[in-house]
């Protein structure tokens, strides 16, 4: 007759008894009522099916030791949720192409990173997340309006605020103390002479107007509602055709041949860090990417002295218009796809990765370049300890608005952003074309658009 | 019984005595099936069809069905009739991407001809390392055109372009230029590296051509006093013509449809100065994920190809029958 064995020889030999499998029972219980808490306080990993696959897209992270840690983080992920999870980056510019062949193809990766207000925009092919989000707020505090208003459609949460990549202006201080502008612009005019000085002595400002996600729109948007212009009003309403949005571009116009490298029409969101590094520019608005590059390569990145570039580099906000001084920071999210067969996994997962103790891990290694989507993490030691320079970006994303200022978020702006009409208004106007036609061309477009 | 040889002629028995005995058995069902013509050519013709159904037929309907319609990403369109085709006519973009597509088509085909026919002629006389020179020559068209085009736009780099810090050092110029950051210079640059890439695939078809006309032609022609152009023009070009027709039309299919070579190089900027339909078709109904419109712009690509293509296509029967 066989007998029963010990609860303790099921590892070593394969075998299940009644008992373990009342106790895998038992964690897949617990783990089911109680979530990934459940699952770490089981310390088993729960019952998902054997060979189960978690697919992940992101982008290639401009601070390449965020992807590894990220790495290192699906690897211990796999293991406490007991499924493989896989990280897939990609270029940022491709992941909305990759968004639309998923949901049109109805298969794909389960979770996707989106941007921006592109939850609005593919709301129909996306999980609600609202009890993921309600669960963030009470572990980590409110949401900053600029994520908060991105990632909700309709009344319900359709991804989850992972961080915000803030941009601030990167400038080399010497050559900005060289002719005598100690402090950093304050007004946009101000900005255009000292350029324009600075391009005399062939060290221009950097400043892409090309089809690309992050710097473009950066901007092009603040700077349109800086001049008192706007894409739509309170009511939805196109509102673009205005003296403000002209006098905007009429600035840019002059901005451009008078200060900046004119072959920013043609730049990516990598050019300028590329530009500045080789010191070809003297100041780009950019994420903490140039500065951290500069830092983690000081060794071979000088300035013409042969001293490390990363002294040099200083950041400041965005200087004012007429109407103000708002920015436009970029947010990043974690979108679950209705599509896809692992949502319960997919969500345990991003409880897990957003989850303070994980985020904190990626927090630290991204040194000020993402911060987090709530003040929460504007109390990081984080920011006690880095680098002056960098301090600034710790509040950075306070005075940010959203597309489709100053009406409500809605898949309509996303659809003007992705069809860069506020970047191109821009790149018309540097090209030669009177501002005035310039706005009615990007009026008309948004017409289409909004009705 | 044995049966008698159909068609035999009276020497039927001693026919048979010559021929193999297939056995005594009649033919079996499978024999009878392969004998039947018609059921055999379906049975070879059925995986093609079913290729061609599902990877071009299939495609191309549901391509005119979402033209037909507002589909957007995660939205299921409705039929909207001919909406997207007007709003793609009137919008502005559409219309420079159009006139884009047909003169970047015009001017890489009329390039590549061109050089193609010149290094086709070079190439087909005797010199020392003609094999070498003829594989090496076929090197743009074997390396994949997105990395091709990567190293393209490495030298055409707004701020560290090899061909800008050449020309600055040679003293052409004095101030860089723009080469991807003007629409001008920017299409001009991508018609240059089509030229590039579509050279060699004119070269060696055209090559094949020329070696396919007898030599005795070329002397004859010589020997009655005809010099070099006269020869080309007058014997050589006449006989290439078919050949290089062939080659045009699928040059024109290809150029007219490119898209890689746009998206890598330019992305359609700046401000969508070198957007080709393809690329804005992409951009409308992939990047933004305005399906029905996207498949729209998509479709005008169809009329224009078909009436070049039928037009080749006739003339080069017309010169058969000639």
């Amino acid at each position: 007759m066989k007998t029963l064995k010990r609860d303790g020889d099921v590892a070593r030999t394969g075998e299940v008894t009644r008992r373990s499998l009342l106790k895998g029972g038992a964690v897949v219980g617990v783990a089911a009522a109680a979530g990934l808490e459940g699952i770490l306080a089981a310390r088993r990993a729960p019952a998902f099916a054997q060979g189960t696959r978690l697919n992940i897209v992101r982008w290639v992270d401009f601070i390449p030791a965020c992807d590894v840690e990220l790495k290192r983080q699906t690897v211990d992920a796999s293991k406490a949720l007991g499924a493989e999870v896989v990280l897939e980056t990609i270029n940022a510019n491709d992941l909305q192409p990759r968004i639309t062949a998923a949901m049109q193809s109805g298969a794909g990766p389960d979770i996707i990173q989106m941007l921006h207000n592109w939850p609005h925009l593919y709301a129909n092919g996306l999980v609600d997340v609202s009890d993921l989000v309600e669960w963030q707020v009470k572990e980590q505090g409110a949401l900053y309006p600029l994520s908060d208003a991105n990632v909700k459609v309709g009344g319900k949460y359709l991804a989850l605020p992972h961080g915000i990549v803030p941009g601030l202006i990167a400038y080399r201080k010497s050559w900005f103390d060289e002719i005598g502008a100690t402090t950093f612009p304050k007004t946009y005019e101000e900005l255009r002479q000292v350029a324009a000085k600075l391009k005399k002595k062939g060290k221009p400002y950097g400043q892409t107007l090309g089809h690309t996600f992050g710097d473009a729109p950066g901007w092009a948007y603040p700077l349109m509602w800086n001049y008192g212009g706007m894409e739509v009003d309170k009511n939805g309403k196109t509102a673009i055709d205005s003296k403000g949005t002209a006098d905007a571009v009429k600035f840019m116009t002059a901005f451009w041949k008078d200060g900046c490298d004119e072959g920013g029409l043609a730049w990516d969101d990598t050019n300028n860090n590329r530009a500045f590094l080789a010191g070809e520019i003297c100041a780009s608005l950019n994420g903490a990417s140039i500065y951290i590059a500069a830092k983690r390569g000081q060794d071979k990145i000088k300035d013409e002295k042969g001293e490390p570039m990363v002294r040099d580099i200083q950041h400041a906000r965005l200087p004012a218009g007429p109407a103000g001084s708002s920015s436009y920071q970029a947010s990043f999210h974690h979108a679950v796809m209705k599509y896809g067969k692992n949502q319960k996994l997919a969500k345990d997962f991003l409880k897990w990765l957003h989850g303070k103790e994980q985020f904190g891990k990626w927090f630290q290694v991204a040194e000020g370049f993402s911060i987090g989507s709530t003040k929460f993490w504007e109390q990081n030691p984080l920011w006690n300890t880095i680098d002056e320079p960098m301090k600034g970006f710790r509040t950075a994303a306070d005075n940010s608005r959203v597309f489709g200022y100053a009406g409500p978020p809605s898949a309509k702006a996303t659809e003007v952003y992705s069809k860069y009409i506020v970047v191109d208004m821009f790149a018309k106007g540097v090209q030669g074309i009177k501002a005035e036609d310039a706005v009615a061309w990007a009026a008309g477009e948004l017409k289409k658009i909004y009705g | 019984m044995k049966r008698p040889i159909a068609g035999g002629s009276g020497g039927a028995v001693g026919l048979e005595a010559v021929l193999p005995h297939p056995g005594t058995s009649r033919p079996t069902g499978w024999t009878r099936f392969l004998e039947n013509e018609r059921l055999l050519a379906l049975v070879l013709l059925t995986p093609t069809v079913v290729l061609l159904g599902l990877f071009i037929a299939y495609p191309f309907v549901m391509g005119v069905w979402l033209a037909l319609t507002n589909t957007s990403v995660g939205n299921i369109g409705v039929f909207v009739g001919l909406n997207n085709f007007i709003k793609a006519w009137n919008d502005s973009i559409f219309r420079t991407a159009f006139w884009n597509t047909c003169f970047y088509t015009f001017w890489a085909t009329i390039f590549k001809l061109t050089l193609g026919m010149w290094l086709a002629l070079l190439l087909n006389r005797h010199f020392r390392g003609k094999r070498i020179v003829r594989a090496a020559m076929l090197l743009p068209f074997i390396v994949p055109t997105v990395l091709s085009t990567f190293a393209w736009r490495w030298m055409f780099d707004p701020t560290f372009s090899v061909l800008n810090w050449l020309l600055f050092h040679a003293g052409f110029i004095t101030t860089k230029l723009p080469f991807l950051s003007d629409g001008t210079y920017g299409m001009w640059c991508a018609i240059v590296v089509n030229t590039w890439r579509g050279m060699p695939f004119f070269a060696i078809t055209l090559l094949a051509g020329l070696q396919t006309i007898s030599t005795d032609l070329q002397e004859q022609a010589s020997l009655d006093g005809a010099n070099g152009w006269q020869r080309f023009w007058h014997v050589t070009w006449p006989l290439l013509k078919p050949v290089t027709l062939v080659v045009v039309v699928f040059s024109v299919i290809q150029t007219f449809s490119d898209f890689q070579l746009i998206y890598v190089l330019t992305g359609g900027g700046p401000a969508n100065a070198t957007h080709l339909l393809a690329t804005y078709a992409y951009q409308i109904g992939v990047a933004t994920g305005l399906l029905g419109e996207g498949a729209a712009i998509s479709l005008f690509m169809l009329p224009v190809l078909f009436i070049v293509v039928w037009l080749q296509l006739r003339y080069l029967r017309r010169l058969e029958g000639a």
